[in-house]
């Protein structure tokens, strides 16, 4: 393709073009490096400073050279701040939701792609756009359901100040986002795979739980890591549907601790590195999931 | 979705199916479509009838007419509402011309896979991981009075800058911290955007003689297309629907007005008031556009 009539000149015109950029690269490596730096500074700021005693940098100040550094702040965060009962609320909301979005959004993902129906197209747009509404458009009429059921079957906190509550909006909210990524996953599975269980004889069930769920691990486990990130860091929904304290999810209490240890703020940047981990570990190691999960409603088709 | 339109015409064959897959099949459609129109279709239009109504929220047959009234109300008699309008507008040009032109250049430079880039780019999006109540507490720990910014600046105690108190600095700092989370995250949809680009295309580009500008902007950009959509919907979207930030920074109360404050405020609680339920209409008509936009591109194939 490039035989054109002067290829000698035209390779060292190339290969002049070529140096400049190594030049210029090193120039923006350099500078994306110091851009980088200044991004993370405010995690490892907050990080440093979790590992000294406030009273060293009340005495001296933040610059001051650390004489003690170490995890106390941490322990006392732990038990003062009684994070295990948070983690606990965290953990009661997050597992049940990302199981019930998973299991429902490949339910539905596998009813619009292998039966056609004729309302397909139009159930896949339902899901996807329910999705894309502003959480505050829908909360005060759920607001008043949750309490109108509660008196109904006499327990006015089976919804209302419940995790059960929390977990069935979640679910409800994202599973228009599972059921469409999945559903353009399974788009790209072959139909015959389908074709061939039906006339296998098998029923609707077991082409569903044996031959289907197998093949969607991939995009199971990114939307698995992604949901679990998104429902971890929430707050808006077990802010406005609970209201007790200590029923709270962990990062809906940082707000309240945030007030309450305002004199001792090391030990709520010990508890900010605590309430961050679960997310950061989630992030090390299973990056791959997590950036394939990030990206999978956009790179479609 | 190639594979839709590759496919023989032949429908796939209707079975008739026995009573055991009926039943299976009515439990697949029914229990996931009855949770989500239960729980976000249908309060989504209550929210919209509610709004032209007065009601405190307590007995359905309290609930009377009020026409417009919420609206107006807002309209005309809230200037806190400009105010919050205003903020947001701002908030959107600054993630529009700012941060998201800042997150598509790191992409496109990481892409290139320069020295380093594996570092780089696990540092621009790790602050996409946490929580916005995390992110809160570790920018406070920078700018309160005795933080590390007015340490820098050398200023004592009884001189050090309010940055979240004082209105001449609020915003840009609350901007400034959003795009710490934003730019990764559109460099990450980049990222993914940039590497299903045909290299071949860039390359002949090249050969022909472009500029690493004209490339990307004649022949990378417009390839990215679906990428470039979604990148336009979180854009406006987040902009205009903000609030975990400023919530956690000021508690739901004073501090910078925005939209997503104004409904929390008068939707939340037993005394919810129906202004709320206008709010919260103003919140979704805004976001409106980019998402039929969004749709329309994913369904465009499907419908047809």
């Amino acid at each position: 393709m490039t035989a054109t009539l002067e290829p000698v000149e035209q390779k060292l015109a190339l290969q002049k073009r070529k140096n400049s950029q190594k030049i210029k690269d090193r120039f923006i490596s350099v500078f994306i490096g110091f851009f980088a730096l200044v991004w993370l500074f405010p995690i490892l700021w907050t990080m440093y400073s979790s590992l000294r005693p406030y009273a060293e940098i009340r005495a001296n100040g933040i610059f001051s050279f650390p004489k003690v550094l170490n995890l106390d702040n941490y322990v006392e965060a732990i038990s003062r701040m009684e994070l295990p009962t948070y983690f606990f609320n965290t953990a009661l909301i997050t597992l049940p939701s990302v199981f019930l979005i998973l299991l429902l959004g490949s339910v539905m993902a596998f009813i619009v792609t292998r039966y056609s129906f004729k309302f397909n197209v139009a159930m896949l747009l339902l899901f996807t756009a329910g999705n894309l509404l502003p959480a505050q458009l829908v909360f005060i009429p759920v607001f008043k359901m949750y309490l109108a059921i509660g008196d109904l079957v006499g327990d006015r906190r089976i919804l209302y100040d419940s995790p059960l509550g929390v977990i069935l909006i979640h679910v409800a909210f994202q599973m228009g986002f599972a059921t469409f990524v999945l559903s353009s996953y399974m788009k790209t599975i072959p139909k015959e795979i389908s074709e061939s269980a039906q006339i296998d004889g098998a029923s609707v069930f077991t082409h569903f739980f044996r031959v289907m769920l197998p093949l969607l691990r991939p995009p199971l486990a990114s939307l698995g890591v992604l949901m679990t990130t998104w429902i971890y860091n929430d707050f808006f929904w077990a802010l406005v549907l609970m209201s007790t304290d200590k029923k709270r999810p962990i990062t809906s209490a940082l707000g309240r601790l945030q007030g309450e240890f305002v004199t001792d703020f090391n030990l709520l940047a010990a508890g900010a590195m605590i309430a961050a981990l679960p997310t950061l570990i989630v992030f090390f190691i299973l990056r791959k999931q997590f950036i394939s999960g990030l990206t999978l409603g956009s790179t479609k088709g | 979705m190639a594979t839709m339109t590759d496919r023989p015409k032949k429908p796939v064959r209707r079975r008739s199916f026995s009573g055991r897959d009926k039943v299976t099949l009515g439990f697949f459609i029914g229990i996931p479509t009855f949770l989500h129109v239960a729980l976000v279709w249908f309060p989504a239009f209550a929210t919209i009838l509610l709004s032209f109504t007065y009601w405190t929220g307590i007995r359905i047959e309290d609930i009377t007419w009020a026409g417009l009234d919420n609206y107006e109300n807002i309209f005309f008699n809230t200037p806190v509402f400009w105010d919050a309008l205003r903020v947001n507008v701002i908030w959107l040009f600054w993630f529009a011309l700012i941060a998201t032109p800042l997150g598509i250049l790191l992409a496109y430079q990481i892409d290139r896979e320069i020295r380093g880039h594996k570092f780089y780019q696990t540092a621009f999006y790790l602050p996409v991981v946490l929580s916005l109540a995390v992110i809160g507490v570790i920018w406070n720990f920078l700018l309160r009075p005795d933080g590390f910014v007015n340490g820098a600046l050398g200023l004592p105690i009884s001189e050090a800058v309010s940055f979240f108190g004082d209105d001449r600095y609020n915003i840009w700092v609350i901007l400034t911290m959003a795009s710490w989370r934003h730019i990764g995250y559109i460099m990450l949809l980049y990222l993914a955007g940039l590497k299903a680009v045909d290299m071949a295309l860039r390359e002949a580009a090249s050969i022909d003689g472009a500029t690493e500008w004209q490339t990307f902007r004649k022949v990378v950009f417009p390839a990215m297309q679906p990428v470039n959509i979604i990148v336009i919907v979180i854009t406006i979207v987040e902009s205009l629907r903000a609030f975990d930030l400023i919530y956690i920074i000021y508690g739901g109360s004073g501090g910078l007005p925005i939209l997503g404050v104004l409904v929390f405020q008068n939707i939340a609680g037993e005394g919810a008031s129906m202004k709320g339920a206008a709010y919260a209409v103003i919140l979704f008509l805004l976001s409106i556009v980019p998402i039929i936009a969004y749709l329309r591109q994913q369904f465009r194939e499907d419908v047809k």
